[in-house]
């Protein structure tokens, strides 16, 4: 059975629909990107799968022993984060709240898989280092390693490589790729549509036209094709 | 000069005084933290407007106890004003500033219309400045204030955590299951149940001072947000304690020279963090 799986879902603000009809399924291991034009609703179904938000209609259904709150999330950056007074490792330790229920403090095991995640993504060195000093890669990091405390199974990213300059950028889906080898589902949010298309298995177009197949097949589609050129013209403009 | 600071110590009003100055500096800066990285820093200063309007409702219908009616008033704007944080029609600032002056000047509106006092500016006035409450404080409001300040330090210390996680992020915290409205609404009625006591103590126009000098300061000097939280309850209850002591040595207003001395806290914490920073870097 698929890991998630969304079914005639019509997503939108205030009664009003920004898409509908839509229709997929993610299975275990798959690499999907999310994309399509600013305002088509790419957010609001981030949103609306981590159920911070009901979907005007339709259903999401969790499967392979997913619960709703197993999914890792690496948020958008916030203003309030901006200078926001906390070290790397009570971020990433807050990670492991889901885990905690209502019991009040954090367990060793906690703790040491806190530790672990930072390894992971090489934030160990700046474990006792404040938040809001940390260049724009370190900090997508360490927010990575949060999400992973959360969850092993699926990640959602929503545009985890705005702001970052190429070579950070390139590193960001290094970390991402190598995630999705050790079997952790990735969801991604993307304006990068050629890193989307490199990287990712399956690729969910929304907008005025929806398209949701493998890449390959995207690459095919007539959505696809529009799409990409509409891209490089912009990139040549 | 410490023979004179015994001398007042003898007198109860005064222990009272320092005791309830000192748990509601804790407290309140406690929720400083929170607040100020909420961007909530003037939410301190709306509510005690509000407190301030429903006692002068309270004090125009003669009731006995003016508990009764400032503490519900307050707690449900403190929830109107906390909870719509993001998605209400009137942003927060605004909705602060707008309940803010308009319980206040309706505060001031009543007590003019309907006192029974002949000193009406000198009764608002001190309402607003909190004279002279604060040394007047019976037995049964120190035991009060007493118990209310250790239920807050014990709900702070057990939700350490997801305060935290709430403060910092929101919506990680909501997708990974943590009932962040909860912890919202908790805060909310904390905040105004800290303010309506803290009137008592510098008055309704200060208030905001306990609120956010403490949190600033020790944000100024330090990076991890536990020692933000623990720095800025130590400059909170030493900047309160030593207002109280010279305010009676010397003689001033006790709001007023609290204050002065949180603001005093504040830029020596800003010269610390600027040499320190400038250490590091």
């Amino acid at each position: 059975m698929a890991q998630l799986t969304v079914s005639d879902l019509t997503l939108g603000y205030e009664g009003k629909g920004l898409v509908e009809g839509l229709n997929f399924t993610i299975e275990s291991g798959d690499y999907l990107c999310i994309v399509g034009e600013n305002g088509s609703g790419k957010t609001t179904l981030m949103k609306t799968l981590l159920h911070l938000q009901e979907p005007l209609s339709g259903e999401i259904r969790f499967g392979d022993d997913l619960r709703a709150n197993e999914i890792g999330y690496l948020p958008q950056q916030t203003v309030v984060q901006k200078d926001f007074p906390a070290s790397v490792r009570e971020i990433v330790l807050s990670g492991c709240q889901g885990r905690s229920g209502l019991r009040p403090f954090y367990r060793r095991r906690e703790k040491a898989l806190a530790e672990e995640n930072m390894k992971k993504m090489g934030v160990m060195d700046l474990a006792g280092r404040c938040y809001r000093e940390l260049s724009g890669g370190q900090q997508q990091r360490v927010l990575l390693a949060r999400a992973l405390c959360a969850t092993r199974k699926v990640l959602l990213l929503d545009e985890p490589v705005s702001g970052l300059d190429p070579k950070v950028t390139a590193e960001m889906y290094r970390l991402i790729g190598e995630l999705h080898r050790e079997g952790v589902t990735i969801i991604m949010i993307s304006h990068d549509i050629t890193a989307a298309i490199r990287y990712a298995t399956h690729i969910l177009h929304i907008g005025k036209k929806i398209f949701y197949g493998t890449t390959d097949a995207y690459l095919q589609s007539d959505v696809g094709h529009m799409f990409l050129l509409e891209h490089e013209e912009e990139v040549e403009a | 000069m410490i023979d004179k600071l015994v001398m007042y110590l003898q007198f109860p009003l005064v222990r009272y005084a320092l005791i309830v100055g000192v748990l509601i500096a804790l407290c309140s800066s406690l929720l400083g933290v929170i607040l100020v990285l909420k961007r909530f820093s003037y939410i301190g200063d709306g509510l005690s407007h509000v407190a301030f309007g429903a006692m002068a409702v309270a004090s125009v219908m003669h009731l006995m106890n003016q508990m009764i009616l400032i503490l519900p008033v307050t707690i449900i704007c403190a929830i109107l004003l906390l909870r719509t944080g993001q998605n209400t029609k009137i942003k927060g600032d605004a909705a602060i500033a707008m309940i803010s002056v308009g319980a206040l000047a309706l505060g001031y509106l009543l007590m003019n219309l309907f006192s029974t006092s002949s000193n009406v500016s000198g009764d608002v006035c001190s309402t607003l400045f909190g004279s002279t409450s604060i040394l007047t404080l019976t037995i049964r409001e120190v035991w009060l204030c007493v118990i209310l300040s250790i239920v807050v330090v014990i709900l702070f210390v057990l939700f350490y955590n997801k305060i935290f996680a709430v403060t910092f992020d929101e919506n990680f915290a909501r997708a990974v299951g943590t009932k962040a409205e909860r912890y919202n609404l908790l805060l909310a009625v904390v905040t105004a149940v800290i303010i309506v006591l803290a009137m008592n103590l510098v008055g309704s126009l200060l208030i905001s001072a306990l609120v956010i000098f403490p949190a600033l300061s020790s944000m100024r000097i330090f990076h991890s947000f536990r020692s933000v939280t623990i720095t800025s309850a130590v400059l909170s209850v030493l900047c309160a304690t030593s207002g109280i002591v010279i305010s009676i040595l010397v003689g001033t207003p006790v709001g007023s020279t609290i204050v002065a001395v949180d603001a005093a806290c504040f830029l020596i914490c800003s010269l610390a963090g600027c040499f320190a920073g400038g250490v590091h870097k």
